[in-house]
């Protein structure tokens, strides 16, 4: 256990309802877990058709890079929904009645977009960057593109229906989100607080951020929808570029914040070592909520009517948010583990790797966001390299680790099986190479978004099938023990 | 990136052996961590002021005479670009002046050996400048890279320079 004192402040709820809890966040996990197979299986696709294994259509190509793209965002928002949501209410009281309404919400959404994709024909990529879902020159109808952005609309309002509760719930245990985030022990103007929560900073940020991404989301999306059935209200392509970019960056961003929640709670439990806030947790983290919005412009670096300043902003806040991680998450993590006498078990690996991906990803990120290196990277395979490293080694072995935590591996000294093993290094292997062939084409000028790669493209793709393939590989062995362990599995003490 | 893989395995090479009191740990790391954190300060400071000075995109409010430079015109359409002229020199400045009829599209110059030169977005309602100077003769190529529907990949046109 992380420290008594944490243990005094938890909330108490009776054994039904953390049961009915338990039962919520492992519908978040699985169904996260099966959508991201699937978007896998759909990526693998796409470097096999780019490494010309494989034949399909144009058009099918830009629809599954468009269920791709929204499936593995929407995926990665109601996994690390679950992580965050099923740590945080041990600290304040959340309603498992609103975490339900935003989950079947999601479903809802999720049958919206795929028939909006695959009956519909819309393959605006899941950017739908204005004006494009109202131009695709007969490709897909209005009402595609109008249902797909509802789609995002309705999903949208049922993260804010959420984070509404998770707002009320902090109010209601700490009074402020400034209290939440440590603010007053930051300034001094309380002593420092050790057993303060980090997932409850954490998650304060996430709030915050997330709430403003989406509302700003709904904004472009009314107005894109607007646009789509009258065509004389044109809002100005470069507001709605920023629009869309605030909001895809924040959403995405924030996933990876309310995942670390789960490095945050577990790695003290596995090595005996609390992870106490601190000043500079708190710093750090006061940091990230603006950081996160700020940022953005780095994605409109190409854009040369944007203000000289902006650009300078996005290109420094880009440096700038590396800087937590390195120094306060990942540096935290590593002090932990170093010396520890830490059991290695698959959800261990799984956690560090993730501190490891998430580090260590900083640095393409931080190279594309230079104005002068984005001239030749930007809209390259670079980006894609960038935001799969991430993901694949970042947010998705936080996911799986707590998955397996779940499962209740890792426990009582109990070994990962030979699966697991060979699961996890498939995955690693995999995963790492993936990202690695992507930053390489990129690094080489390759395109992105290309359904057809010219000759000289077409080893990088198979390469990347093949480690893709590695990916599939271990993924179907997360997903096979998620479906078989997880739903029996008790709460882990 | 490197580096930090060897932090992690060094961290992981070191995680079996106990060193019980986790406060001496802690006390030697964070004094460690100082001097982390304030070189990644230092490092960011330098490599921001040696990137953006000079700032890397042109200025967009100047004129750009026709007698310092040789100015084309580019409009992007789905899924074809127009380009006047489509010939230019070696070794005079260019100044390239983007827009789009349609979507937005990315305008991207490539040598012969499929190397990414310089680009710019292509948008409706702007008219982006952007300023190459080509060393050699050759024939270059435009690639869209802005992902703009169905024949995107398809949106390729050719720039010849003498
Ligand atoms: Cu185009």
């Amino acid at each position: 256990m992380s420290s008594t004192a944490v243990a005094n402040r938890k909330i108490e709820y009776s054994e039904s309802e953390n049961r009915k809890a338990l039962i919520a966040v492992k519908a978040h996990l699985i169904l996260g877990l099966a959508v991201l197979l699937l978007m896998m299986l759909a990526g693998l696709t796409m470097r096999a058709v780019q490494g010309t294994w494989l034949e399909i259509g144009a058009d099918l190509f830009y629809q599954i890079m468009t269920v791709h793209g929204v499936g593995v965002v929407g995926a990665a928002g109601i996994g690390s929904t679950g992580v965050l949501w099923y740590f945080l209410r041990q600290y304040v009281r959340l309603s498992n009645t609103i975490f339900w309404i935003n989950f079947f919400v999601f479903v809802a959404g999720v049958v919206m977009l795929l028939g909006s994709i695959f009956l519909g024909g819309y393959g605006g990529a899941w950017t739908f960057l204005y004006p494009l879902p109202g131009k695709s020159m007969g490709v897909w109808s209005t009402g595609a593109a109008a249902v797909f952005q509802l789609a995002l609309l309705i999903i949208g309002t049922g993260f804010l229906i959420l984070y509404l509760d998770m707002g009320r719930g902090i109010l209601a245990s700490f009074g402020s989100l400034s209290k939440a985030l440590g603010l007053p022990q930051l300034f001094g103007r309380v002593p420092v607080d050790t057993t303060h929560p980090p997932t409850v900073v954490a998650g304060t940020m996430v709030l915050i951020v997330n709430f403003l991404g989406i509302a700003v989301g709904a904004v472009v999306l009314v107005m894109g929808l607007i646009n789509l059935y009258n065509p004389e209200f044109q809002p100005d392509a470069l507001l709605m570029k920023n629009l869309i970019y605030f909001f895809g960056h924040v959403f995405i961003n924030a996933t990876i914040y309310a995942s670390v929640t789960a490095v945050y709670e577990l790695l003290p439990r596995y090595t005996g070592r609390p992870w106490k806030t601190s000043k500079v947790f708190y710093a750090a983290w006061f940091a990230i909520v603006f950081m996160v919005m700020a940022v953005y412009p780095h994605h409109l670096m190409m854009d040369f009517p944007m203000p000289q300043w902006a650009l300078i902003v996005g290109q420094v806040l880009s440096f700038g948010s590396g800087i937590p991680v390195l120094v306060v998450t990942g540096y935290g993590a590593l002090m932990i583990v170093y010396r520890s006498g830490i059991q290695w078990s698959t959800t261990t690996k799984l956690l560090f790797l993730s501190m490891f991906g998430w580090a260590a990803g900083v640095i393409p990120a931080i190279l594309d966001a230079m104005v002068t290196v984005n001239r030749v990277f930007h809209n390259t395979m670079w980006v894609p390299g960038h935001f799969h490293f991430y993901l694949l080694l970042g947010l998705l072995p936080m996911m799986f680790g707590f998955i397996y935590h779940l499962t209740g591996e890792g426990r009582q000294g109990e070994q990962p099986k030979a699966a697991d093993n060979v699961g996890f290094y498939a995955y690693l292997i995999g995963a790492f190479l993936t990202s690695m062939v992507f930053l390489a084409s990129g690094a080489s000028s390759i395109p992105r978004r290309w359904a057809t790669h010219m000759a000289e493209w077409v080893t990088f793709a198979q390469v990347g099938t093949v480690a893709a393939a590695l990916v599939v590989l271990g993924m179907l062995v997360f997903t096979f023990r998620a479906l078989f362990s997880l739903p029996k599995a008790a709460e882990p003490r | 990136m490197a580096l930090i893989a060897a932090v992690f395995c060094f961290v992981l090479v070191n995680s079996k052996k106990v060193e019980a009191d986790y406060s001496t740990v802690t006390k030697k790391w964070y004094g460690i961590r100082g001097k982390w954190f304030f070189f990644l300060l230092t490092l960011g400071v330098i490599i921001t002021y040696l990137s953006l000075s000079p700032f890397p995109i042109p200025d967009q409010k100047k004129g750009y005479q026709e007698n310092e430079y040789q100015v084309v015109k580019v409009d992007s359409y789905q899924w074809y670009w127009t380009m006047t002229p489509n010939t230019v020199e070696a070794g005079k400045p260019v100044t390239f002046l983007v827009t789009s009829g349609d979507v937005n599209h990315g305008f991207g110059i490539y040598d012969e050996n499929l190397e990414l030169l310089g680009q710019t977005q292509a948008m409706p309602g702007y008219t982006n400048k952007l300023i190459h100077t080509f060393d050699k003769p050759g024939k270059y190529k435009i690639l869209c890279l802005e992902y703009c529907g169905v024949a995107h990949h398809a949106m390729i046109t050719e720039l010849t320079v003498k």
